[in-house]
């Protein structure tokens, strides 16, 4: 008796195992994100509901030709006419690369140190940076913000040890947002540098230490390109959210220079214009897609080789 | 034959975990400082935790966020296993890369952008916004999450002793029951507890979405810390660490030290 293929044996509940999530993640995923967009296109309106009607499936074909009529790209010419959305899209896309890489350079350390240690140590070192991955983002910044202040623990111990004379500003500058910013992706950056790392095959390295090769060749030459895949997957993983990122510099940075996850959060809490913080969210969204997109097909691929 | 970690490996990891746990630890310490000063230290006290209790707009907000909780954690739990089982046992269907790419993005995307694109739906649908349009966003971030959890356990345990079980004579649903519940059972009870630290630490998303009714502890804390920093919350934020911390160690264990029921382990 062989045995059935998979293929075969597919019944209904594995129709549903695939419908259910698909369908939900339809309505409340991708539906909401196109929406974001249509809106995005919309005129301005300070009416009630704040924006011009979306699509209308239950107004049948006038609803189809109402939502192309209403399409305007006047919101994005706001984004361009105006400095202020340029200059913090520029602003938020060059603190999350210089963040990312500051990343790489504190986490590759700590991830290859974690490979060298021993087996039964690895598991719990790697769950240990873990841990404060799950404690909130918002209780994160909160801890740096009274390390930060002027007469915080950070220039307390500046002072006490002599390193500085007069207490420097922390807070409200970019350093501070750096420094919140790679405080809450670390472990984002281990894990995948951790998982690529723990994965080179130790003999590869011993082969070149016994044909002469110095250390930092080594490294350079075969431990270095064997992780590619861990820093790709790592800066991706730091850097799409860090473009966004909202809490750490509105409870550490300034208002005078916003980043973009800033400007979307006051156009809608404190400006009420839906359309224009629709448009830098959209714009954001957009500017995100290639590197999402990436990290995707990454992602996929080694689950569907592992599967 | 493994290289032994030179001093540079073992500063390395000390001082990222001293990074990582020091300000942690900084801020628990103060919230046991007597003065309400935040700079000087007035000697331990647990006044602060004292004040939480009195404090009933917050008591009210954390029994939002643990409602709150409970219901995303277990609908992301349902629609997640289900996701990872579609992912990992039905090998072909219609949109498969679509699928995959729509569980793991909302774990990516920027908050602001999917709390606004999710916020603008609820208006386009005309409902009350408040605590069950906050439980549909958090179970649509969550469930990806929990998604990957009991996928890297399906994808772990040999598939081989399902194809046996029915073999056998098991029906579908029998293999399911007996065999692979069972196997993905600690990794489900981790993707929950992870997808219920994930909906109690939010605060964008539960922003965008609420409405005028349900305000959660994030919420309710980040109005108290945008004004500066205050002894009762850290207070209520070691609390809401241990709470987590502890979710987060059982997790852990529930899916680092359980056997995988491959038969080359056995």
């Amino acid at each position: 008796m062989n045995s059935v293929p998979p293929q075969q044996r597919r019944a209904w509940p594995e129709k549903l195992a695939v419908r259910i999530p698909y369908v939900w993640l339809l309505v409340f995923f991708v539906l909401p994100l196109a929406m974001l967009l249509r809106i995005s296109l919309s005129q301005p309106a300070r009416a009630q509901p704040p924006y011009a009607p979306v699509f209308d499936l239950t107004a049948g074909w006038h609803g189809i030709t109402t939502f192309f009529d209403g399409l305007s790209l006047d919101n994005y010419r706001l984004l361009g006419s105006d400095p202020l959305y340029l200059v913090a899209l520029l602003k938020s896309v060059q603190i999350a690369a210089f963040a990312t890489l500051l990343l790489l350079l504190i986490g590759y350390p700590i991830a290859y140190g974690i490979t060298r240690m021993p087996r039964r140590a690895r598991a719990v070192l790697i769950a240990l940076v873990m841990v404060p991955l799950w404690t909130a983002p918002l209780i994160r910044t909160y801890a740096w913000m009274s390390i930060l202040r002027p007469d915080g623990s950070l220039n307390w111990l500046l002072l006490t040890l002599h390193i500085v004379a007069t207490p420097p500003l922390w807070l409200t500058t970019d350093a501070a947002i750096y420094i919140g910013i790679v405080y809450s992706h670390l472990p984002l950056m281990v894990l995948p540098l951790y998982a690529t790392l723990q994965k080179i095959d130790e003999r590869l390295i011993e082969a070149a230490a016994d044909l002469g090769c110095p250390r930092w060749r080594i490294f350079w030459q075969v431990t270095l390109p064997l992780s590619a895949p861990g820093v790709l997957a790592g800066a991706l993983l730091c850097f799409i959210p860090a473009v966004g990122e909202f809490i750490v510099p509105d409870l550490l940075g300034s208002l005078q220079t916003p980043m973009i996850g800033q400007i979307i959060w006051n156009a809608f809490f404190a400006n009420v214009d839906w359309p224009a913080a629709a448009a830098v969210a959209a714009a954001l969204f957009a500017f995100l897609v290639a590197p999402l997109a990436i990290f995707l097909h990454q992602t996929m691929r080694a689950v569907e080789r592992a599967r | 034959m493994m290289r032994k970690a030179s001093a540079f490996n073992l500063a390395a990891v000390t001082l990222g975990l001293a990074f990582l746990y020091l300000p942690i630890a900084v801020l628990v310490i103060y919230s046991f400082n007597a003065s309400r000063l935040v700079a000087a230290w007035g000697g331990w006290s647990t006044r602060w935790y004292a004040a939480l209790a009195a404090d009933a707009p917050l008591l009210e907000a954390a029994s939002t966020s643990i409602r709150l909780a409970l219901v995303a954690a277990t609908s992301a739990t349902m629609l997640g296993t289900l996701a990872a089982l579609a992912l990992t046992r039905v090998t072909r269907f219609r949109g498969r890369a679509m699928f995959a790419a729509m569980i793991y993005a909302p774990l990516l995307m920027p908050e602001v952008v999917t709390g606004l694109a999710m916020l603008l739906l609820f208006i386009a649908a005309a409902v009350d916004r408040g605590f069950w349009t906050i439980a549909i966003a958090h179970t649509t971030m969550a469930m990806g999450l929990v998604a990957v959890i009991v996928q890297t356990r399906l994808i772990a345990f040999d598939a081989t002793l399902e194809e046996a079980a029915m073999d056998l004579g098991a029906s579908p649903a029998t293999t399911f029951r007996t065999v692979t519940l069972p196997l993905i059972a600690p990794a489900i009870a981790a993707g929950w507890m992870l997808a219920f630290a994930l909906s109690l630490d939010d605060l964008v998303i539960a922003s965008f979405t609420t409405g005028p009714s349900a305000t959660t502890l994030p919420i309710r804390i980040y109005s108290e810390v945008r004004l500066g920093v205050n002894p009762e919350m850290n207070a209520v934020s070691s609390i809401m660490i241990g709470v987590v911390g502890l979710a987060v160690i059982a997790a852990s264990l529930l899916t680092k030290f359980r056997p995988t029921g491959r038969i080359s382990r056995l």
